[in-house]
């Protein structure tokens, strides 16, 4: 049947283990910073940790709609990102920005 | 002989990952924290939901993956690009161990438009926190 995993578990529970790791590490530099442009890189990085999680997530469970919601997820922070470097680079004060 | 392939897959996508995780804490300023999470933790994603893909080997779940990793291949390059260039308009600092930026007095720092030969004019402003 789709959606059992392998080895009682034990490849889901040593990825989803790496990828808290990750997230905790990742938002130590979002709290660090120094500057914004450090904390949107942290940012992205959550995301794509996120997205990795809902996959394994999606295994595990055998719910395919994780996948889905991992989809919109990347749209958002695309967006996000681009927002985030527009505003910085019009605040710098001088060029159009575009 | 599947459930081997996405353990391995799921395994070297999340090690990617936490490797990329470990490069943004440790590296020692921002372009360099940038080449650790752009190129390290999009290949990890991808790795992990072609992972998924094989795991349920059914169509809608791999055409969800596919566009799902093409989605991440091509929106992370143009986000790091617009992100690394808006840092730098900004003066974050380069790391002091760099020896060499490419871009230095090659912008026109009124309409932010680079030139391939360096500007004699092209000097930073007086307020600008690299100048």
């Amino acid at each position: 049947m789709n959606g059992s995993f392998p080895v009682n578990g034990f490849i889901e529970v040593t990825a989803m283990l790496m990828m808290s790791v990750g997230l905790v590490l990742a938002m130590l530099r979002l709290v660090r910073g120094p500057s914004l442009p450090d904390r949107v890189v942290a940012l992205d990085l959550i995301t794509m940790l996120g997205l990795g999680m809902l996959a394994v997530y999606s295994m595990a469970t055998g719910q395919t709609a994780y996948l889905d919601v991992g989809i919109v997820l990347t749209l958002v922070t695309f967006i996000a990102t681009i927002s985030f470097a527009y505003f910085i680079e019009k605040g710098t004060g001088r060029g159009g920005g575009n | 002989m599947q459930a081997a392939v996405t353990g391995t897959l799921v395994l070297v996508g999340a090690g990617l990952m936490l490797i990329a995780a470990i490069g943004v804490v440790r590296m020692p300023d921002l372009f360099t924290r940038m080449q650790a999470t752009t190129k390290a933790a999009t290949l990890g994603a991808g790795l992990v939901i072609l992972g998924t893909a094989v795991n349920f080997a059914t169509f809608s779940v791999t055409t969800r993956a596919v566009a799902a990793i093409a989605f991440v291949l091509l929106t992370a390059p143009i986000a790091a690009h617009l992100l690394g260039r808006a840092a730098y308009f900004l003066g974050v600092p380069l790391w002091e161990g760099s020896v060499r930026d490419e871009l230095r007095d090659r912008y026109d720092w009124e309409t932010h438009i680079l030139d391939s030969e360096v500007r004699p004019e092209g000097a930073l402003p007086p307020d600008h926190p690299r100048a």
